[in-house]
């Protein structure tokens, strides 16, 4: 496995080499256009700069800031079964190694992306939308796709292209803005310096096109990645029309996402800004509907021979994967694909929707209570009522609430209702939620801080 | 004159067995990391054994419950489990892990006359359980089996087979799947 990214490391290494190329070449030009006697190394070095200040701050922060942007919550195995068992079946099939950190964004548009430069910060971040419309298959492509990501060192690659894109285009930006003054009014100190003039000229001409030709290099390094972890989605889940469902399912849902921040959208698994849109050489993310029919192209292999093979006849272009790759691939049969929409009864869907919506309100801080009707109650936080009457049937429900205890030295106590979810309010009124693998015989409230003993 | 020729063959030569060693190095680094990748695959794939083992007592503890008329089909997974903890070498393990899969299989159709079992919250938490393990057994059959083919052909391939020969790196048997369905699933649906 170690040796098939290799090949396409390789490829990609090439345009990471292009845009620094780019980069350093259009400093050193503007550097001597602005200042002509610093030469060529004066803005080279300043140029190298920059890219090194975005690189740090990329490097210490950018997937956490992008994270709670997202407002995303760390979970953990009790909090979202299945979601956590399907990343740990990816997490075996890929070989990967360490167990990546899950969040879940609360977002009703299916998405999902894979972030963190190395094993230590790898996330895989789904939305609550993608939890509630996915069966379990798809569910497992949308996550092997993004393990995928991972497998083959996608995070750490587009942030290092991100930085250099963005680096070319605040240098550009900048001399646009400013730089420009001073180059004309040094032609007129020195009076007839053609050469000036023409490195002027030139170095406007590369500050408005190397901005242009950085993004064109960025998004066909993220497009040529999405692809490849589409083969690795098909390689380790062996039923390339789980992804492939999952795909049509959300490009479907799909209502055109103004809110998604433009840096965000090559990190998600279908581009926000665009999920249905023509697509050329200024987008992150292949047309998903070759994407579906590629997967569904494969004639039965799951191997990245096949998906090249695939790739090769649906686009008519040269092959998507590198050669050491191919070469390194082993033979693999997948499962059967029906292709028919995978049975889901509507209780499924209820239920599956029920159990999202627990699990965002357990997220929110909310007491989470099921009425003897049938009714879910959400009580928020702080709520001063002791009871809620159900809206359907109108019975009260006590909120479950942990007592003050009867002499001020004395332990907060609450005796737990059943082994399942247990939601109940501190005597401070904060929410405190107890999942079912909960085992311990006290807990600390996050607000005032007091330890509450479970019995 | 002669001095400066064999000094000049002597660098060449110097240097070549330092380009030899660094190749020989490199592949044998690559040897290595193939037999690690799959001694630790096969690993995985005894973890997650083990991790069936343990949910299989509560499943029955659980499913007994409700389903009354079924102890046949419970006997039968008990005693599968006992003959899998217990088996004393790795053929004996690998056929009544097989058995085990069947017998739960069994139980799992078997449960599909249970409304009230399939509606109890316990039941349905150990039934994604049950089916994330069935998964991931055959997902770390699945990478062992990749990482011992990518690592054999290593071995048999020129030139690391030169390598791979004088260091005395052997070549991995494979999972073979016995069960031409098993094969095509890697996924266990109930």
């Amino acid at each position: 496995m170690w040796e098939a990214i290799e090949s396409n490391r390789r490829r990609s290494t090439l345009l990471v080499a292009g845009m620094g190329v780019l980069l350093l070449a259009m400093g050193s030009i503007i550097g001597v256009a602005i200042v002509p006697r610093s030469g060529w190394a004066g803005g080279l070095v300043v140029a190298f700069g920059v890219w090194v200040v975005l690189w740090l701050i990329a490097k210490f922060q950018g997937d956490r800031i992008m994270l709670s942007i997202a407002g995303a919550k760390k979970i953990e195995h009790a909090d979202a079964p299945q979601l956590f068992n399907v990343v740990e079946e990816m997490v075996l099939a890929s070989q990967l190694g360490k167990m990546p950190d899950i969040y879940v964004i609360p977002d009703d548009r299916p998405n999902a992306f894979a972030a963190g430069r190395t094993p230590e910060t790898r996330v895989v971040a789904v939305t609550s939308g993608l939890l509630r419309l996915m069966s379990r298959d798809e569910l497992q492509g949308v996550i092997a796709h993004e393990i995928g990501h991972h497998k083959n060192g996608d995070p750490a690659l587009m942030i290092l292209m991100g930085v250099m894109l963005g680096a070319i285009v605040l240098i550009a930006e900048i001399f646009l803005r400013s730089g420009f003054h001073r180059g004309r009014r040094s032609d007129r100190d020195r009076n007839g310096g053609g050469a000036e003039v023409a490195l002027a000229i030139f170095a406007i001409v590369l500050a408005i096109l190397a901005p242009v030709v950085a993004r064109i290099l960025y998004f066909a390094c993220s497009r040529r990645r999405e692809y490849l972890a589409d083969a690795s989605a098909a390689r380790f889940t062996r039923y390339p029309e789980g992804l492939a469902s999952a795909l049509e399912k959300i490009s479907v849902q799909f209502q055109a996402n103004h809110e998604a921040n433009r840096v965000l959208a090559p990190m998600y698994i279908i581009n926000p800004m665009e999920a249905l849109a023509a697509v050329g050489m200024f987008s992150t993310h292949p047309p998903t509907e070759n994407r579906v029919k590629i997967l569904r192209a494969m004639g039965g292999g799951v191997g990245y021979v096949d998906y090249d093979a695939a790739y090769r006849k649906i686009t008519g272009k040269a092959g998507c994967i590198g050669k050491r790759t191919l070469a390194a691939d082993t033979p693999a049969q997948g499962r059967e694909a029906t292709h028919l929409p995978p049975v889901e009864t509507r209780e499924v869907v209820v239920q599956r929707s029920r159990e999202v919506g627990n699990l965002l309100g357990r997220m929110d801080g909310l007491v989470v209570m099921t009425c003897a009707c049938g009714v879910g109650i959400k009580v928020p936080p702080g709520s001063p009522w002791a009871s809620i009457p159900c809206p359907r049937c109108g019975r009260d429900n006590p909120v479950p609430k942990a007592a003050e205890p009867a002499n001020p030295g004395e332990p907060i106590v609450y005796r737990r209702q059943g082994k399942g979810w247990d939601s109940f309010q501190c005597s401070c009124g904060a929410s405190i939620n107890l999942s079912p693998a909960f085992q311990g015989t006290s807990k600390s409230c996050d607000r005032c801080g007091r330890t509450i003993t479970i019995t | 004159m002669t001095g400066a020729v064999f000094a000049f063959i002597g660098l060449g030569v110097f240097l070549f067995i330092i380009v030899l060693v660094l190749i020989v190095a490199g592949m044998y680094n690559g040897l290595v990391r193939g037999r690690n990748e799959t001694k630790n695959a096969w690993a995985q794939i005894d973890v997650q054994l083990k991790r069936r083992h343990d949910l299989i007592p509560n499943l029955v503890e659980t499913v007994k419950g409700y389903a009354k008329h079924e102890q046949g089909t419970l006997q039968s997974v008990i005693a599968a489990r006992a003959a899998a903890v217990g088996a004393p070498t790795v053929d004996a393990r690998i056929a009544a892990e097989g058995q085990l899969t069947q017998a739960l299989s069994r139980l799992m159709v078997v449960t599909e006359s249970y409304p009230d079992l399939k509606a109890n919250q316990n039941f349905l938490g150990l039934q994604e359980e049950l089916t994330s393990t069935e998964n991931k057994i055959a997902f770390a059959r699945q990478a062992y089996n990749d990482a011992a083919m990518m690592y054999n052909t290593k071995i048999e391939t020129f030139p690391s087979n030169l390598v791979a020969g004088n260091f005395g790196f052997k070549p991995e048997p494979l999972f073979q799947v016995s069960d031409e369905k098993e094969r095509q699933a890697p996924q266990v649906k109930f």
